[in-house]
């Protein structure tokens, strides 16, 4: 382990760290616009410049490596300079409309420059060609505030591993782009959002919908619902700077009630639902392998709540389509819920419900306006919003967030269980249908401490835990013996890992979890900036309180999902199910 | 490679399934190589005449790399070209010797005389245009590049003349290299 000074403090990490990975490990902050935890350091912005004892030039501290006996300095007249120098040199190109700008007061380049002290540009000259891309109905990209740093590349090739986007042309015509600067609709794009979620500056966003949803709450003959996806309440509180991890579900419930929703509700209700639906497809599919040695039934079955993964599958493994699970989202199940049943209760006709959701995610836009998604005869879902488009909301309705009391979701849609709050984290769909699945088919109570699959939980990237079924009840015993392989991935460079094994034959499975966004929904790419692992850490934690919290921790427990398929639905994968539940995917072409 | 070049130059047609056999022969030829982008672009460049984004997309899911990024290495390199070319393809050197000594004027001048833009090609497929950074020959500048010759120390009002020169040798069917 080579050992090193920092501004004369001595530090020892693993060899091939980085002079960044050891300031950190001092907390001593070096600034940068490029670093992007877990990727190759790109050296792209050149702010991380230090001094080192020797060096005839200012190194990057992101990329250059340590060795025994450095001295680093961080905080020389010269570093001060240099540092300056560059952020200017990064203003003078940037499109800067900062008060009227998405990022105001959410911009890393913004923050910089004023903790720099750059109180003007002293290089004024050509500014970056703007080019606006608003071809996709999740993201919008504006290329004159782009600084060039390569993070939406690092994010979008390396952990996601699907590479729509690259440096175009050269020099200062360079263009961070899909190839050939074509809109980003004309090329594979999963719509995830990661790129936006680590974009220093105002370059990509999420499409902002605020201005929608006030207009539906001001159309006196719109009746409007809401749901928040269970990621929400772990991340909201970061909006009005509270720590991540800080839960605020009775918060945001009065918050969205005192904005003026007509009813609060939540995805977590669908979750449930879908728990029933997906485990029972599960059963479903095991039976056919089993004991009707039907040969055509496809396994693993893969779970289906993560629009981004789908994007994923149908672009990129179109032949694994047949494994993911039929079910829609529970963002999906809710809009034809709510719009069928819910809308029958209340006497409603569906064409004056709107039902927006509240989403860490921007694939969920996506999702939304897939033209299948229509099964109450209207569009099921109207409007999402992320997790950030709502903290604007809030902060446009005036509402003091932090000191709003807490309130209870609205019956029966905002009813829930333990087991859906965990839907948010990388591994938590899997053990929310492993705590009903297991219950259905021992009608034993689920034998894990606390209740959690601890061997799916975390951010390893590929997680496989297994669960013997012994003591089986009579209509299950088929199962007998049986022991239940599962895998769980996040990030879609890892599901790729967890499809390559299956496909070679190196691992067998009967059931994966995928989430699109590193570290599961809580690390989505609608969520509060900046998501890094302490902070999906923290958020993860969150969610397994709220969960732990809870009476009923069980899908197949909640009584408002019971109610639904004796008053409506009557069975899982029925006829019903099957109309408003369920959905196909088709392949598309990768470009 | 040359052969190759005069095979693809000459006007014959050759029909498009036999040049994706034959980009395919180089994609196997270059399987699993590292670096193996530039080449097979640089082929399949002389195979098509130019980069069609169909062929781009085929490589890119050859090679399995992402399509942006095949398409960023061809936005990067002057020298490679997404649009069908002339027979004479004219470069204009814009590097810093060239520019100083009236490169922009040979450049303009060209663009009047030929009625095209840098990155266009005549109505009758015989000349395009581009602008190169350096060919290394800055001792010679102001220098252009007609294919593979390279034409020193260029006035601007000696373009039409040089261009005559190639229309002409046209009509004799002969070649000025």
């Amino acid at each position: 382990m080579p050992k090193l000074t920092i501004n004369n403090i001595e530090v020892e990490v693993p060899a091939g760290a980085t002079i960044l990975d050891a300031a950190k490990k001092l907390d001593m902050k070096i600034p940068t616009l490029c670093y992007l935890e877990g990727c190759k350091p790109v050296g792209a912005c050149r702010v991380c410049l230090v001094e080192v004892k020797g060096f005839k030039d200012p190194v990057t501290a992101c990329s250059m490596p340590v060795s025994e006996g450095m001295h680093v300095f961080t905080n020389t007249r010269e570093i001060r300079k240099a540092r300056k120098s560059v952020v200017e040199l990064l203003l003078s190109e940037h499109d800067g409309d900062c008060q009227v700008c998405d990022r105001n007061n959410d911009c890393e380049l913004q923050k910089l420059a004023g903790d720099l002290g750059i109180t003007r540009v002293p290089y004024p000259g050509e500014k970056a060609k703007r080019h606006f891309d608003v071809s996709t109905p999740a993201l919008v990209r504006d290329s004159a505030k782009c600084i060039n740093c390569r993070r939406c590349i690092q994010v979008c090739g390396q952990i996601q591993g699907v590479g729509s986007l690259f440096p175009q042309g050269r020099g200062y015509e360079t263009y961070i782009g899909p190839a050939f600067c074509h809109p980003l609709s004309e090329v594979t794009c999963v719509q995830c959002g990661q790129c936006a979620a680590i974009c220093p500056v105002g370059a990509i966003s999420e499409r902002d919908q605020v201005e929608e949803v006030w207009e539906a709450l001001d159309d006196p003959d719109k009746f409007v619902i809401v749901q928040t996806a269970p990621a929400i309440r772990a991340a909201l509180g970061e909006c009005f700077d509270n720590p991540p991890g800080t839960l605020v579900t009775g918060k945001m419930t009065t918050a969205l009630r005192n904005i003026g929703f007509d009813a609060v509700f939540d995805t977590n209700f669908t979750a449930d639902l879908t728990i029933l639906e997906e485990g029972t497809e599960l059963l479903t599919r095991l039976k056919k392998a089993l004991v009707d040695k039907d040969r055509k039934v496809a396994l693993p079955m893969f779970t289906s709540c993560s629009p981004g993964w789908i994007n994923y599958a149908e672009s990129f493994y179109p032949e694994i389509l047949d494994n993911l699970s039929t079910c829609k989202s529970p963002q999906q199940m809710f809009g034809a819920v709510a719009k069928t049943y819910y809308a029958q209760k209340i006497g409603k006709d569906p064409k004056d419900i709107v039902v927006v959701s509240i989403m860490p995610c921007t694939a969920k836009k996506f999702e939304a306006q897939r033209p299948e998604m229509a099964a109450s005869g209207v569009t099921d879902v109207d409007i999402v919003l992320t997790t950030r488009e709502l903290g604007k909301m809030i902060k446009q309705a005036g509402i003091d967030f932090n000191s709003l009391p807490d309130s209870e979701m609205d019956a029966p849609l905002g009813i829930s269980t333990g087991a859906a709050d965990i839907f948010a984290n990388t591994g938590g769909v899997m053990e929310a249908a492993l705590r009903t699945v297991y219950e259905i088919v021992t009608g034993k109570d689920f034998p894990f401490p606390k209740l959690h699959v601890t061997p799916v939980a975390g951010l390893e990237g590929v997680k496989e835990a297994s669960v013997k079924l012994t003591g089986l009840l009579p209509e299950w015993s088929f199962l007998e013996g049986v022991e239940v392989k599962v895998a769980v991935a996040h990030g879609l460079s890892n599901a790729k890992k967890v499809i390559e094994k299956i496909k070679s034959g190196e691992a067998e499975y009967h059931f994966v979890e995928v989430m699109c966004c590193p570290g599961g929904c809580i690390g989505g790419g609608g969520q509060p900036r900046f998501t890094d692992n302490n902070t999906r850490l923290a958020r993860i934690e969150a969610i397994y309180r709220e969960d732990e919290g809870r009476k009923l921790r069980k899908s197949h427990q909640n009584p408002a999902v019971q109610e639904l398929y004796k008053e409506f639905l009557k069975e899982p994968l029925g006829k019903m199910s099957h109309k408003l539940l369920h959905t196909h995917y088709k392949a598309k072409e990768r470009v | 490679m040359d052969k190759e070049c005069c095979t693809c130059t000459c006007g014959a047609e050759v029909p498009e399934s036999e040049l994706f056999a034959r980009l395919d022969e180089t994609l196997n030829e270059y399987h699993g190589k590292p670096g193996n982008l530039i080449p097979i672009l640089q082929i399949a460049q002389v195979l098509f005449g130019y980069l069609p984004e169909k062929v781009l997309k085929y490589i890119s899911k050859d090679l399995n790399i992402p399509y942006s990024e095949v398409a960023g290495v061809v936005s990067f390199y002057s020298f490679f070209s997404t649009h069908p070319r002339g027979k004479y393809l004219i470069r204009v050197c814009l590097g810093t010797a060239c520019y100083v000594r009236g490169g922009k004027e040979v450049l303009n001048s060209l663009k009047k005389i030929l009625k095209i833009d840098v990155g266009e090609t005549t109505e009758d497929r015989l000349f395009s245009l581009e602008v190169g950074r350096c060919f290394g020959a800055c001792g010679l500048a102001p220098v252009i590049l007609v294919n593979e010759k390279v034409h020193q120390r260029v006035k601007p009002s000696k373009i039409a003349d040089l261009l005559a020169e190639y229309k002409s040798s046209e009509d004799t069917e002969g070649e000025l290299q």
